[in-house]
């Protein structure tokens, strides 16, 4: 099968052992994964934050970018979202709605391709640690992809995976959020760095890029010891 | 006073709410226990069958009634005055007031009870009755709690007193009323009821908010659950009734259907402990039904929305379903939003009322995280209504800070050009390896500021992934 990547803006910048991963684990499972050249970022940071017309510039780009591939794969369901808001944006153009909407209906987060696509939910992955998981609010909400990390993170041997309180609030990122409203992001992201805690999990996973950087920049910056990882992180680890 | 609370700036107001911990943690449980309560009467209830169905014909009829909204109000109004009733459109908060300051006037009126009031809290209207001589008595519990404190505002739209605690509440009354007591909530309850019983008795007009009216009836409809309306609209023998020109239903079918949707997803109650239907228009022989009844049915910046993508916020039940997830209003609580309509639906409510010059900075009051959206009974957008307000504000000139505007219209070029976009993630190690230490920056320059101001952020990566991705396809191949 082939499968475009969706790298993201942040996989690329920050963490590209993540990206690595992701083709390392799609190529596992058979597919054929090209990088299709002129992907930059989403948009979602203008968009969200108001501007229209600047978060249209990078739609296009993106859109322009995947529109010949058959699957494109990205590991942040809110990347993956914000893809799906594209036919949206184009409402008083025609031919590029058509074209968001080609590009959209093809779009899958990560997991949600291994799962819903690929049928698969046993990727073959060892790693040994207690764990939590918090699930990213555009992927529950948005992408509405609520059971496939689950399914995978089920399967992977040695994985203890402990509930999160309120795992449903979300952990204060929101992107511009983040810095535009630093008090309250922080209160976020502080609950939510307690609830891990007493989870008593020694890892974190997440399927989102914005999030992991939010819970572990503000997790480093108090000195916990607990380990942030991204969901693909673990499914390429073997025993 | 009116719809705005206070007159700090945001941000100040924000920081006087953080400082708050006790009413964080009120804000806190509170959140807990409603939203536990509401899953109990909706997605986790058997008897009521599919959630999801019932969400969808919320929204079907607010979006017909909306749709269909000058038709309905005037079945309304026709079927009102038909029965004997009197009926005023409001075009403003003021209009509003000046029709009750004459019907008060006319009446002589001395004392007036009150029950169910957001929205004459929304338009100011006790101040504009004491401005007439009136002495006006809050009558719901919580309204009492904050009338006798002074006038505290509401911080949430269905439990308006929730940043209060039972010792907070025992002090208020104890320093303000004459109470004797103990912070036990039967006996503050107990000393507010006897407080009052008087009260009833000798009020000359009664006035209520409205929860829904039925147009083809010309009924208003309360949904309680304290018997202190029923008090407030059967003793006096004139009573008013303001309302949204929004809130009304086409037939008491529908009326059904959002009364679930309303009482589930408040409080998480099957149904409230009262529902009550008035229509005007009395028997000979009646004596616990008002004798004149005036619907004054107010518009106050809400025909602003219609026809305009804001349009769903109208749909609005007024069951804070969203208010109770909101991850934001967990924090800060409802007076930092400067607006008695707070949470999710304040954000995107105020600014249609109230205009973006006040309320402009509300709709950023929120992570986007769509939680409000997934709990709304009606199913409005709400997230999707705070980006839209977003682009206003963007698109209003000069109203986000020169430096953001610049920044985002960097953001669209380097987002479009992928050569430009190239040298950034390969100029960003070197560019910003001074700030790096440890695997991190702790200090970051610039636009970082305000992220590294509490958090780490991670140093760029070192390898470049697309030429790993080239070496990688060549190993492969």
């Amino acid at each position: 099968m082939k499968v475009s990547l969706f790298v993201t803006c942040l996989g690329e910048l920050f963490y590209q052992d993540v990206a690595k991963d992701v083709v390392e684990v799609l190529e596992r499972l058979g597919c054929e994964v090209d990088l299709p050249k002129g992907q930059i970022c989403c948009g979602q940071p203008a968009y969200n934050s108001g501007y229209r017309k600047d978060a249209q510039k990078a739609a296009k780009q993106m859109i322009a970018s995947f529109e010949d591939s058959e699957y494109i794969v990205t590991p942040s369901g809110s990347c993956a979202g914000m893809f799906k808001e594209y036919p949206g944006m184009f409402k008083e153009d025609k031919e590029w709605q058509d074209r968001a909407q080609a590009v959209a209906d093809r779009t899958y987060e990560f997991t949600q391709f291994i799962v819903n696509v690929l049928g698969v939910e046993d990727v073959g992955a060892a790693y040994t640690a207690r764990a939590t998981y918090h699930t990213s609010c555009h992927m529950m909400r948005l992408l509405k992809e609520k059971e496939a990390p689950f399914k995978l993170l089920e399967n992977v041997k040695g994985l203890e995976l402990l509930p999160l309180e309120n795992s449903y609030d979300c952990c204060g990122f929101g992107g511009t959020f983040a810095v535009k409203m630093v008090p309250i992001s922080e209160q976020m992201v502080d609950e939510k760095v307690r609830h891990v805690e007493e989870s008593t999990a020694d890892v974190l996973i997440a399927a989102d890029g914005g999030c992991l950087m939010n819970i572990k920049g503000r997790i480093d910056r108090k000195g916990k010891p607990i380990e942030v990882k991204h969901i693909a992180q673990i499914l390429n680890s073997r025993a | 006073m009116a719809m705005k609370i206070g007159e700090k700036p945001f941000f100040d107001r924000v920081d006087d709410a953080l400082e708050n911990d006790f009413m964080r943690n009120a804000m806190a449980s509170a959140q807990d226990r409603l939203r536990d309560k509401k899953l109990d009467a909706t997605e986790r209830d058997d008897e009521i069958g599919d959630w999801e169905e019932w969400r969808s014909a919320g929204e079907e009829i607010r979006r017909h009634t909306l749709e269909n909204l000058d038709y309905y109000l005037d079945q309304l109004s026709e079927n009102f005055a038909a029965k004997g009733g009197h009926v005023y459109f409001a075009k403003t908060a003021e209009d509003a007031n000046r029709y009750i300051q004459e019907v008060a006037r006319k009446k002589d009126a001395k004392h007036v009870t009150k029950s169910k009031s957001m929205v004459t809290e929304e338009i100011g209207l006790n101040e504009a009755l004491e401005d007439v001589g009136c002495h006006v008595h809050e009558t719901d519990l919580a309204e009492y709690i904050l009338q006798v404190d002074d006038t505290d505002r509401p911080s949430h739209i269905v439990v308006p007193s929730l940043h209060k605690n039972k010792e907070q509440i025992r002090d208020t009354f104890k320093s303000k009323a004459g109470y004797t007591g103990t912070e036990e909530p039967s006996e503050l309850t107990a000393f507010a009821r006897s407080q009052l019983r008087d009260v009833f008795l000798e009020a000359d007009i009664g006035i209520t908010g409205c929860n829904f009216a039925v147009a083809e009836s010309g009924s208003i409809s309360l949904a309680t659950n304290e018997g202190n309306a029923n008090m407030v609209t059967s003793y006096p023998d004139t009573q008013i009734t303001v309302m949204g020109m929004e809130r009304l239903v086409p037939t008491w079918d529908e009326l059904d259907v959002l009364i679930n949707l309303l009482s589930r997803s408040a409080v998480g109650q099957k149904i409230t402990t009262y529902v009550t239907n008035l229509t005007p228009g009395v028997e000979e022989d009646c004596v616990d039904a008002p004798k004149e009844f005036h619907l004054v049915i107010l518009d106050a910046g809400r025909s602003n929305a219609l026809g305009t993508e804001f349009q769903s916020a109208l749909h609005c039940i007024r069951c804070a379903a969203c208010v109770n997830v909101c991850p934001v209003y967990r924090q800060i609580g409802g007076h930092a939003y400067g607006s008695i309509y707070q949470g999710p639906i304040g954000a995107v409510l105020s600014p249609i009322l109230g205009g973006y010059e006040e309320y402009g900075e509300l709709p950023y009051a929120s992570s986007l995280c769509a939680a409000c959206t997934e709990a709304c009974p009606v199913k409005i957008p709400l997230h999707e209504q705070l980006i839209r307000h977003r682009e206003n504000y963007v698109a209003e000139q000069g109203k986000p800070k020169a430096g953001e505007k610049l920044s985002m219209k960097a953001f669209g070029i380097g987002a479009s050009t992928p050569s430009l976009f190239q040298i950034a993630v390969k100029g960003a190690p070197t560019f910003l390896k001074p700030f790096v230490k440890d695997g991190s920056i702790s200090n970051g320059p610039g636009p970082m500021k305000p992220w590294t101001a509490i958090r780490e952020f991670p140093a760029p990566g070192k390898d470049n992934f697309r030429s790993w991705f080239k070496e990688h396809k060549r190993g492969r191949k």
